[in-house]
C-alpha cells in the first residue's frame, strides 16, 4: 500500500517537473505555474513548491509566500466529491452559513477539511454568480440552488448510495 | 489607407451577414437559450439537451442558438422561441425545465400552440401576445453596455459582427489617437471599477507617457455579491475586446491583458476563445485590418484575492508577487507593470467605449446625469422579486430601481435597507430611496458605487449582521501591509461579533466609531480606507438596531442566531404530528407528555427548518428574540 502511494507521488512529481519545463524562467510565470500544477492535481503537493522554486531560481519561501497569499491555492488534496457552499452576500442573507454548518455536521469535518476516507471535502466560496437562486451549494460541479438544511442529508446520501452501488457492481463483476 | 481598412473589414462583415441571414431565413424554428453561469446553474444544459432529444425523437429540425445572459436571473433558464411558421412572434419563456422543454417541443414547435400559461411575453410588439417591453423590468432599463448580451452567441465572433460589432474599431483606426482620446474625454465616461475616475483623462496621461504602454482590463471582480463583469465576459466578450483595442490604439499600446479571476472558468474559456477568433480574422496581431496598428491580448488568471482588484496590487500579482498595493504616486499610468505606463480599466468601462466611438460623445452624454453620464449596471439581489443584472441610466432613483424595475420586496414584507457597493459600500435606509443613483450622490449618502453589488434587505434582515459579514470578508482579505487595516479590521470584527452574540459592552458602539475613523486614516489603499463604510453607515442610520443588540440582547431582524430562539406553541401544535421532528438535523425536537412537540433549547442550532416544515394550518413554530422569550420545557428523561 505504502509503496503504491510512494509510486503515485513520484509519478505526480515527475509530471509536475515535465509541466514546469514548458514555462520560461521568469518571475512573472510563478502564478501561472502554480495554477498549472493545481489544475492538474487539484492541490499543490509540498514537494512541488521546491521544484517550482528551483526552476524559477527563487527561494522556496518566496514561492510558499505567494502561494499562501492567494485563496485559490490549496495544500491538501480535496475530496472526490468537493462540496462548495456559497457564502457570498446574497447567500449570506439567505442563511448560507446554516447550510455550511449542516454539511460540516453531517460529514464531521470543518470548512477547508477533507473526510478521512477522502470522499468529501467542504469549503466556502464567494458568489458563484447565481444569487437569484440563493442559498447555493455546489456538489461535485453541480450547482444546487434554493438549498435548505433538510436537503443536505439527501445530497450526501445520494452520493454514498451511488458509490456503494458502484462498489457492489464492481465486486460482482470481479466474481 | 482607410480604403484598405474598409475593404479588409467589409469582407468580414459580409461573411457575418451572410451567416446571419442564412440563420434568420432558414424556415425552421430557432431556440435561443441563455447559457451563462447563472443559466447553467439553473439547469440550462439539461434544458438544451431536452430540446435536442425531443426534436430528434420527433424527427424535427430547429436551430439551437446558445446565447449569453439576458440579465433576468430570476427567470433562468430563459429560452426564446422564434417559430415563424406558427404565426406567433418570438416568445420569451422563463424557468424552462427539461420537462417544459419537451412539452414546448411537442405542443408549440410541432403543433403550433405556444401554451399561453407558460408564456412570459413576446419579444416584440404585436397583436396576439403582450410584449415583454410592456414590463418595467424591460422598458425602464437602458442597455448600452449589455445591449448585445443575450442576443449574440459569445463563442461566435461573426454573431457579434452581424450585430454591428467591431464597427467602432474600424472607425477608430481611421482617426488619430488624439481624436479618440478627445472623444472619450468629451463623453465624460467615468471608470466603472468603483472610484469613477475620468477615463479620458487616464488615457490622455498614458498617451503622453513615454515607453511601451500596456492596457489591463480589470475583471477581478472581488465583491462577493457582484457578478456583472463575469456576465459581460461570458455573454459578449468581443465588446470588451473591442474596447480594449480602442483603448490600446488611443494610448499607443501594443500589449494588453485581461485579468480574470480563476474562479470564473467559463469566462476564462470564453475570453480565450474570443481572442483566438479575433486573431484569426486579423482583428488582433500584427497590422490589424491592414493598418499599422499591432496588438496582442493575453489572459492572466487572478488567484482569488480581493485586494488584487486594486490596480497596483493587480500589477504586483501579474509580476509574480503577493498582491500588495503600493503607494501612489507614481500612478500606474506613469509607472505600472514592469515599470511601464499602464492603463487599468474595468470591464464595464471598456465595454462602454465602442458605443461612444460609434455614436459619439454627445449621444453618450444624453444618457445619465451631468456628472455621471451613461449607464450603471447593478446586480440586484437579496429580497427582491426580479433579482438579476439591471442596466439603468445614471440618475434613476433607488426607488424606481428596486420597486418598479425589480418588482419590490417579495412576500408582502417591508423594505428595511439596501446595501450598495459591497464591502466598501454602505447601507442606506428607506429615507434614501429617492436618492438618484450616480457616483456623487451615493458617495454623499455614505454608500459608494463600488462594484455595483446591491443587496436589498427586507424587515427580517439584520443590518448589524450584514455589517459583520462584510467586515469578516475585508478582515480576511486585508493583505496585511497596513497595521490599521490588518489589526483594526480584526478588532472591528471582534466587536461586531460580540454585538451579534449579545455579549456587547457598554462602550462598544463608540469604539466602533473611533476605530473606524482610524482605519480610514491609517490605510494605504481603498480596501482599508473603505472597509469601515458598512459599519459607519449602518451605525449612522440604524443606531437603534445596534442598541437593541447591545442593551436588550435583541435582534430586531431576528437573524443573529445567538439572539433568537424557536419554540413550539403548544396550543397550536397538533397532537401526534411529527413533521418538525422529522426535519430537525440535530434531533432537538422531542415529544411532550401529551404527545405534542417541544424544542430542546440546549441542542437546537436554530436553522429554522421546523418553522418552514410546520404545516400552515398549525403554524405552531415561532421565532423570538431575545431568546429568553421562549418558554423552557424540560425534555423527559429517556
Ligand atoms: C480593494 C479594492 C478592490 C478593487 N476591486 C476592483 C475590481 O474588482 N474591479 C475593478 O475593476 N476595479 C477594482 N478596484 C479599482 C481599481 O483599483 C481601479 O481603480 C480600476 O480598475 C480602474 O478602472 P476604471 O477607471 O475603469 O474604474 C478596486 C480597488 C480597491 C481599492
Ligand atoms: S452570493 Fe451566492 S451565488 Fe451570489
Amino acid at each position: 500500500m505504502d509503496e503504491d502511494v510512494l509510486a503515485e507521488e513520484e509519478a505526480m512529481l515527475n509530471d509536475i517537473i515535465s509541466g514546469i519545463g514548458k514555462f520560461e524562467k521568469e518571475r512573472g510565470n510563478l502564478i501561472p505555474v502554480l495554477q498549472m500544477i493545481q489544475e492538474k492535481h487539484a492541490y499543490l503537493p509540498e514537494a512541488s513548491i521546491k521544484t517550482v522554486a528551483e526552476h524559477l531560481e527563487i527561494p522556496a519561501c518566496e514561492v510558499y509566500g505567494v502561494a499562501t497569499f492567494y485563496n485559490q491555492f490549496r495544500f491538501h488534496p480535496p475530496g472526490k466529491h468537493p462540496i462548495k457552499v456559497c457564502l457570498g452576500t446574497a447567500c449570506h442573507v439567505k442563511s448560507g452559513d446554516i447550510i455550511l454548518e449542516n454539511f460540516e455536521r453531517k460529514l464531521g469535518i470543518k470548512d477547508g477539511e477533507t473526510t478521512p476516507d477522502k470522499e468529501f471535502s467542504v469549503e466556502r466560496v464567494a458568489c458563484v454568480g447565481c444569487c437569484a437562486l440563493a442559498p447555493v451549494a455546489i456538489v461535485s460541479e453541480t450547482v444546487h440552488g434554493h438549498m435548505a438544511p433538510s436537503k443536505v442529508e439527501g445530497l450526501i446520501l445520494r452520493i454514498n448510495m451511488e458509490r456503494e452501488k458502484a462498489e457492489r457492481e464492481k465486486q460482482e463483476s470481479e466474481k | 489607407m482607410t480604403e484598405k481598412l474598409h475593404q479588409a473589414f467589409n469582407a468580414i462583415r459580409e461573411e457575418a451577414e451572410a451567416r446571419r441571414n442564412a440563420f434568420r431565413e432558414s424556415p425552421v424554428p430557432k431556440i435561443h437559450i441563455g447559457m451563462a453561469t447563472c443559466g447553467i446553474a439553473s439547469g440550462a444544459l439539461e434544458t438544451k439537451s431536452a430540446f435536442e432529444e425531443a426534436l430528434a425523437e420527433r424527427n424535427m429540425e430547429a436551430k439551437i442558438h446558445t446565447v449569453g445572459c439576458f440579465g433576468h436571473c430570476y427567470a433562468e433558464p430563459v429560452v426564446i422561441i422564434d417559430h415563424p411558421e406558427s404565426g406567433f412572434p418570438p416568445i420569451f419563456y422563463h424557468e424552462v425545465t427539461p420537462g417544459k422543454a419537451r412539452m414546448l417541443t411537442k405542443l408549440f414547435l410541432e403543433e403550433g400552440d405556444p401554451r399561453f400559461e407558460h408564456v412570459y411575453g413576446a419579444t416584440e410588439m404585436n397583436e396576439m401576445i403582450p410584449s415583454v417591453m410592456e414590463f418595467p423590468r424591460f422598458n425602464q432599463e437602458k442597455r448600452v453596455v449589455m445591449e448585445k448580451c443575450g442576443r449574440v452567441d459569445p463563442e461566435d465572433i461573426y454573431d457579434y459582427v452581424a450585430e454591428g460589432g467591431y464597427a467602432a474599431l474600424v472607425k477608430t483606426l481611421g482617426l488619430t489617437r488624439e481624436e479618440i482620446v478627445r472623444e472619450v474625454q468629451a463623453s465624460g465616461l467615468r471608470g466603472r471599477g468603483g472610484a469613477g475616475f475620468p477615463t479620458g483623462k487616464k488615457w490622455e496621461l498614458a498617451r503622453q507617457a513615454r515607453g511601451d504602454r500596456i492596457v489591463i482590463c480589470n475583471a477581478d471582480e472581488g465583491d462577493p455579491g457582484a457578478y456583472m463583469d463575469r456576465t459581460l465576459l461570458e455573454s459578449n466578450p468581443h465588446q470588451v475586446l473591442e474596447g480594449m483595442m480602442i483603448c490600446a490604439y488611443a494610448a499607443g499600446a501594443r500589449k494588453a491583458t485581461v485579468y480574470v479571476r480563476a474562479e470564473y472558468p467559463l469566462a476564462v474559456k470564453i475570453v480565450k476563445k474570443a481572442i483566438r477568433q479575433a486573431g484569426e480574422l486579423g482583428l488582433l496581431g500584427k497590422g490589424i485590418l491592414s493598418s499599422d496598428f499591432d496588438l496582442e491580448i493575453d489572459v492572466f488568471q487572478g488567484s482569488g484575492a480581493f485586494v488584487c482588484g486594486e490596480e497596483t496590487a493587480l500589477i504586483r500579482s501579474i509580476e509574480g508577487h503577493r498582491g500588495m498595493p503600493r503607494f501612489r504616486p507614481p500612478y500606474p499610468v506613469e509607472k505600472g507593470l514592469l515599470g511601464l505606463p499602464t492603463i487599468t480599466n474595468n470591464v464595464k468601462t471598456l465595454a462602454s467605449v465602442p458605443a461612444i466611438i460609434e455614436k459619439g460623445a454627445d449621444w453618450f452624454r444624453s444618457i445619465g446625469t451631468e456628472n455621471s453620464p451613461g449607464t450603471a449596471i447593478f446586480s440586484v439581489v437579496g429580497d427582491v422579486i426580479h433579482a438579476g443584472l439591471v442596466e439603468i441610466p445614471m440618475g434613476v432613483s433607488l426607488r424606481t430601481l428596486i420597486f418598479d424595475i425589480c418588482g419590490g420586496i417579495p412576500n408582502k414584507k417591508g423594505f428595511k435597507a439596501v446595501q450598495i457597493g459591497g464591502p466598501s459600500g454602505g447601507c442606506l435606509p428607506a429615507d434614501f430611496l429617492d436618492t438618484p443613483i450616480d457616483f456623487d450622490s451615493l458617495t454623499e449618502a455614505g454608500a459608494m458605487m463600488g462594484s455595483g453589488g446591491m443587496v436589498v434587505m427586507d424587515e427580517d434582515t439584520c443590518v448589524v449582521d450584514v455589517s459583520r459579514y462584510f467586515l469578516d470578508f475585508t478582515q480576511k482579505e486585508s493583505c496585511g501591509k497596513c497595521t490599521f487595516c490588518r489589526i483594526g479590521t480584526f478588532h472591528l470584527l471582534t466587536i461586531l461579533e460580540r454585538i451579534t452574540k449579545g455579549e456587547a459592552r457598554e462602550d462598544d458602539l463608540e469604539q466602533l466609531e473611533y476605530l473606524s475613523k482610524d482605519i480610514k486614516d491609517g490605510s494605504l489603499c481603498g480596501l482599508g480606507k473603505t472597509a469601515p463604510n458598512p459599519v459607519l453607515t449602518s451605525l449612522r442610520y440604524f443606531r437603534d438596531e445596534y442598541e437593541a443588540h447591545v442593551r436588550e440582547q435583541r435582534c430586531p431582524g431576528m437573524m443573529c442566531r445567538p439572539l433568537t430562539a424557536f419554540f413550539i406553541d403548544l396550543d397550536k401544535c397538533a397532537r401526534g404530528c411529527d413533521i418538525c421532528g422529522g426535519c430537525c438535523p440535530v434531533d432537538a425536537v422531542f415529544s411532550t407528555k401529551n404527545r405534542k412537540k417541544a424544542i430542546d433549547q440546549n441542542i437546537c442550532v436554530k436553522c429554522g427548518e421546523c418553522l418552514v416544515a410546520c404545516p400552515p394550518d398549525y403554524s405552531a413554530v415561532r421565532k423570538v428574540s431575545p431568546p429568553n422569550l421562549a418558554p423552557t420545557i424540560d425534555r423527559p428523561e429517556k
